[in-house]
């Protein structure tokens, strides 16, 4: 018997691998634990140290910088399929995207800065830096800003949320560009043009929002009541930083305080709306996300985030 | 019999392993070479090896390994087994090397190429306005055309819709 184009049929037996619909699916790919392929970002870049700086201090500027866009980007992909349209939808996962390809790139310069702070696994784990410092690190590891951590809230919550952090990282960006490090100014300069389309997708839908209906300017107004207890936290300079500063490699967050906040004034004024007036949240006797000190949010969501890579240490089932 | 077996200069070994990467094409964008997208940024012997570098055009973008595995797949066809493929972040990839070609393969594939990448020299400035371009749909031509997101199916593109013929389609956004 001939089908319709003249072949033989096929016939299927079921423990034919054709005959499975998900057999198609585990080609070529035994690594499913984890979120990234087995490939290393800086593969041929250079990562050597620029002579006189200290590798352990560019390590750990480079976990800030890259635990904030980690967590922060985790926390708008929590968006997915979520958003009021399918063009915001794919608007947040691409700023989702583009902070994780931030991440990986600042993972892996920190690992190849100093392979002391990556995480151990069993010998035969094929698992790479930067995943086994996404997966295996405790919340207390974490050195990101607790803005990046704060649970998702409405659309306007997530508008003001990207406002204010794509603000805030885009004048430390601009700035990180003149480094000493080769690496850490490639990562800037390309972050730059990646996040000047996050700052200008927030600050319109502000605008939007501020403008739309009474409803949306009140839920705008509340976010920013409720988001702005982080901003100054932001700026706050710790003594990495202030070291990474002083050697010409990072930036001192205090040092762009004045732009970031003359950037919201801008967006601000367009639609009448003044900052808030809520105070600093505080931290434990001092210390906050730099210092690894975080709000129960980061290890709720880290538990989610971790969960699977835990339970394969090895990459695989 | 007489054999034309000589040794290859190194200048043709080059040009042999040239036009291997130039016919690597782009996984998102199967219409560009990496060449017409300005990914492929050099290709050069040394110590008779052959390397490749290439940069990615978003420092998230998905498809940066799969163009490094294809790159060394085509290349390991074309006889150098061991060529090396470099990332280089420096300098961060611009719309503007998109070449003349790659942006008639897009506009052939109705997708609209990209104008001018912005100059930032001082700091970069905030948009509240929709950005500007001059962007025609690729289907009838006109240029009442509406934006309808800065961001599109891949982190490069942006999507409008015409106003005139009501197609939508995608533009890739100029950095």
């Amino acid at each position: 018997m001939t089908d319709v184009h003249g072949h033989e049929p096929e016939i299927h037996t079921s423990d034919d691998e054709h005959g499975n619909a998900y057999s198609g699916l585990l080609v070529n790919d035994a690594h499913w634990a984890f979120g990234t392929d087995f490939e290393d970002p800086l593969a041929g870049v250079d990562t050597t140290v620029p002579d006189g700086a200290d590798a352990e201090e560019i390590a750990a500027y480079c976990l800030m910088l890259g635990d904030d866009a980690l967590v922060f980007s985790q926390r708008i992909s929590e968006w997915c399929s979520r958003a009021p349209d399918l063009e915001e939808d794919i608007a947040l996962a691409n700023i989702a995207l583009d902070l994780l390809g931030q991440a990986r790139l600042l993972l892996a310069r920190a690992a190849a800065a100093d392979p002391a702070l990556v995480p151990q696994l069993p010998e035969d784990s094929p698992v790479p830096a930067e995943d086994r410092l996404a997966f295996f690190r405790e919340d207390v590891d974490f050195r990101s800003v607790r803005l990046a951590e704060v649970p998702n809230g409405d659309f306007a919550e997530a508008v003001a949320k990207i406002l204010m952090f794509s603000t805030w990282r885009l004048a430390i960006f601009e700035r990180l560009q003149n480094s000493e490090d080769a690496v850490l100014s490639a990562i800037a300069a390309k972050g730059v043009k990646e996040m000047t389309y996050h700052r200008d997708f927030s600050g319109r839908w502000v605008l939007t929002l501020a403008r739309g209906t009474e409803e949306s300017r009140r839920r705008l107004l509340t976010a920013l009541d409720g988001l702005w207890p982080l901003w100054p936290e932001l700026f706050e300079t710790h003594p990495i930083e202030a070291a990474i500063a002083e050697a010409g490699i990072g930036i001192a967050p205090a040092e762009v305080a004045g732009e970031a906040d003359a950037i919201i004034d801008q967006v601000f004024a367009a639609v009448g709306i003044d900052r808030p007036e809520t105070g600093a949240l505080a931290g434990v006797r001092g210390r906050k996300g730099r210092d690894g000190l975080h709000t129960e949010a980061l290890s709720r969501m880290l538990a989610e985030m971790q969960v699977v890579a835990r339970a394969h240490p090895r990459g695989k089932w | 019999m007489v054999t034309a077996h000589r040794t290859e200069t190194e200048a043709e070994t080059l040009d042999r392993a040239r036009a291997a990467a130039a016919r690597v094409r782009d996984p998102e964008m199967p219409m560009l070479t990496l060449v017409d997208l300005g990914v492929l940024r050099d290709v050069r012997i040394e110590d008779g090896r052959v390397v490749t570098v290439i940069t990615p055009t978003y420092s998230g973008c998905p498809a940066m390994a799969t163009m490094r595995d294809d790159l060394q797949r085509e290349l390991e066809d074309a006889g150098f087994p061991d060529a090396e493929v470099r990332v280089s972040l420096t300098p961060a990839w611009s719309s503007d090397w998109i070449t003349e070609e790659g942006r008639r393969a897009l506009a052939q594939a109705g997708i609209s190429p990209p104008g001018q990448a912005p100059r930032n020299p001082g700091p970069v400035a905030l948009t509240l306005l929709p950005t500007r371009r001059d962007v025609r749909c690729t289907l009838c031509g006109s240029s009442s055309v509406r934006l309808t997101s800065e961001f599109g199916p891949t982190a490069c593109k942006a999507m409008y819709q015409c106003l005139d013929c009501l197609e939508p389609f995608e533009h890739v956004k100029e950095i």
